[in-house]
């Protein structure tokens, strides 16, 4: 059985401007063990999509009524769109499912020690009492590669390194042993040396505690070292869909494609860097049609720009949103 | 590309007093004993991880951090400066002539000011043009060539993305016509597909203009495409200094290689076979004895430990500092 299904999942935004579609009718699921990279630039959604499944979306967001996220946990399906205060939202807040932010400095009270943090919920989250709550702090510090453990849960954040610091985040996440860890770009802010690290600490991690993992990211390469599945978004939409190895050696949409020859590649330095051309689009002003049409190099005509492409599946459980795409055939 | 290079330095260090606390005080050292020569109209890359230096390296360039030891200086063919000592005339003309481009255009531009103003602010404080018509043109002309429109100039940051942001911090850094560009982290807070983008904009700017470009990353595969010329750095010290090519194809350094072998690959079937390095970067109070990168090195060996290795230059101008490279060298051709 999966361990989260999301269907319909339309989220907008009431601002001063007007109102914002943030999140435009997407669908996935994932199962418990399973790792989804979810991919796309600045302003594809990405982030309000993760924060959806925790509600942690600000006031000023409007889900529409058919949305549907279920998360199947031991205990039973929880209905995660019928939680309505702070109480009954612990469940998603941190119980079952954690967040690994982007920022870590952003992330930890800058006053408050690592380690009180950790315990404060725990307390929260578990019947442990003071102690038991320290020692599995410590325990799962130590876990996550960090040397002297007991000297650095009493230790601020302005103290530790970086990469030090996403480590504890790591460890604090996951010590209420979630079933859905979300990762907001956890590599982002590292070098890449460090990165490689929290790479493969996490991958360790999925193994040992089989939970599932969104990984949101813009780096293709991260997503095809840690990914089994990935989803690629843009301006709200999800534009394709499939197993790592599938969508990465044989994209399919135009902004897969796009998004995979604009990476720098080591192993030919002559070749130029194609960029996808201009820039994505206010939501204010989202494109009728197929959304991606004013920046597409391979546009089949005004289908684009007045239809929204329907799923095409292109092989198993790939599937791509394309006018281009026809069953069975790449595009 | 003319003989004398634009940029050269000699054992130049900078060093940061710190307080920490009333009466106690020490050094910090950001850069040590760094010797490079930058070539005219060339696109030369600064690599290393955070805290090693290398954007105090391309400040100390700019004269915006000061120079403690070494020497610095730039000749362009029309002026000559000493970079350590410059008189307060002198550093006012060079300003002109050596701009920076920062990483994040979110934080660079004035929220309060248009477009218009943002680029044409440097020719006002400079004196370079005096009249306003002057000015506009002037304006109009570099934001064309930076692929911003008329329309473009009349709004404020806010309506822009990260892009085309980062072109209107290209566009103010070159309006006034300098020599010498220090892009620190220019596209590391862009996306991928608009990253591409802008290097390709810093390129063909590049060789228009013929200016010289220093161009600072994180990220080896965005200066395997753009530069000429690579340092690689690693607490205040350069390790390792090549063409690109050169140091592509044949990575001398330890660092340097893991550097490569931390890149995540785009093969899915290529996961966990990266030789990985094991912990993270001194701090530059606490620096260890010998090598700097012996806490981390693989390869490492008592005098790793204890003698810190010379940047050794070969005859094909492939400079590197490791007392072992030879030996590795030689190692894994067998």
């Amino acid at each position: 059985m999966s361990l989260l299904d999301v269907e319909n999942l339309t989220l907008q935004f009431r601002t001063d401007e007007g109102i914002i579609t943030a999140v435009d009718n997407v669908s996935f699921s994932l199962e418990p063990g399973e790792v989804m990279g979810l991919v796309g630039e600045s302003g594809s959604g990405k982030s309000v999509t993760a924060k959806s499944l925790m509600k942690l979306n600000p006031g000023n967001a409007i889900y529409s009524d058919d949305t549907k996220i279920t998360l199947h946990l031991d205990s039973g399906p929880v209905d995660v769109m019928a939680l309505r205060n702070a109480r009954e939202m612990e469940v998603v807040r941190g119980g079952a499912v954690s967040m690994i932010f982007q920022e870590p400095m952003a992330s930890f009270a800058p006053a408050i020690s690592i380690g009180r943090q950790m315990v404060e919920q725990l307390l929260v989250h578990s019947d442990m009492n003071k102690k038991q709550a320290k020692d599995l702090s410590i325990e799962m510090l130590d876990r996550v590669g960090i040397s002297d453990a007991s000297t650095r849960f009493d230790q601020y954040a302005f103290e530790l390194s970086g990469g030090m610091r996403q480590r504890a985040m790591i460890a604090m996440a996951l010590s209420t042993k979630p079933k859905l860890l979300i990762a907001d770009e956890p590599t982002t802010a590292l070098d890449v040396t460090i990165q490689a690290q929290v790479i493969d600490l996490m991958k360790d991690l999925v193994t040992e505690f089989n939970m599932g993992i969104i990984f949101i990211t813009h780096d293709l390469g991260v997503v095809a070292q840690t990914a089994d599945k990935v989803a690629v978004m843009y301006l709200g939409r999800m534009v394709e869909q499939g197993p790592v190895r599938e969508v990465i050696r044989h994209p399919h949409h135009p902004y897969t494609q796009g998004l995979i020859a604009a990476l720098p590649k080591l192993d030919d330095l002559e070749a130029p860097l194609v960029p996808v051309p201009g820039d994505i689009p206010s939501p204010l002003e989202r494109p009728p049609g197929c959304v991606f049409h004013t920046r597409c190099s391979k546009i089949i005509g005004d289908v684009c720009k007045t239809d929204v492409p329907q799923w095409v599946q292109t092989a198993e459980n790939h599937r791509a949103a394309c006018h281009l795409c026809e069953e069975g055939s790449g595009a | 590309m003319s003989d004398t290079p634009l940029i050269s330095t000699d054992g130049l260090s900078v060093t940061f007093r710190i307080n920490a606390g009333a009466f106690k005080k020490f050094d910090l050292k950001a850069v040590e004993g760094i010797s490079i020569d930058i070539p005219k109209g060339s696109f030369f890359g600064i690599v290393g991880e955070s805290g090693s230096g290398k954007t105090t390296l391309g400040r100390a360039l700019l004269k915006a951090v000061d120079i403690s030891e070494g020497t610095a200086t730039y000749d362009d063919g029309e002026v000559e400066y000493d970079l350590k000592d410059l008189s307060k005339v002198d550093l006012f003309e060079y300003r002109k002539r050596a701009q920076l481009i920062f990483q994040d255009p979110y934080a660079a531009l004035s929220p309060r000011m248009t477009v218009r103003d943002i680029i044409a602010e440097p020719l006002e404080v400079m004196g370079i043009t005096k009249t306003r018509t002057d000015t506009d043109e002037r304006v109009r002309e570099i934001a064309a060539k930076c692929r911003l429109n008329l329309e473009h100039l009349r709004r404020f940051p806010h309506a822009f993305s990260g892009g085309q942001r980062q072109r209107i911090s290209i566009a103010r850094a070159l309006v006034s016509g300098p020599k010498f560009i220090v892009a620190d982290e220019s596209v590391a807070a862009l996306d991928v597909s608009i990253q591409a983008d802008v290097l390709n904009l810093l390129k063909q700017i590049q060789s228009e203009m013929g200016l010289t470009f220093m161009f600072i990353s994180h990220d080896l595969s965005v200066v395997a495409h753009t530069c000429d010329h690579v340092a690689v750095m690693y607490l205040g010290r350069i390790v390792e200094s090549a063409t690109t090519s050169e140091l592509f194809a044949q990575p001398r350094h330890p660092y340097t290689k893991a550097l490569f072998s931390a890149i995540p690959s785009l093969d899915p079937d290529d996961r966990g076979t990266a030789q990985k390095l094991e912990g993270e970067i001194p701090s530059p109070t606490n620096q260890p004895p010998g090598c700097k990168f012996h806490t981390r090195c693989p390869f490492a060996i008592d005098i790793c430990k204890s003698t810190e290795p010379k940047l050794e230059k070969s005859p094909d101008g492939h400079a590197v500092s490791c007392h072992r490279w030879q030996e590795l060298l030689d190692e894994s051709a067998a």
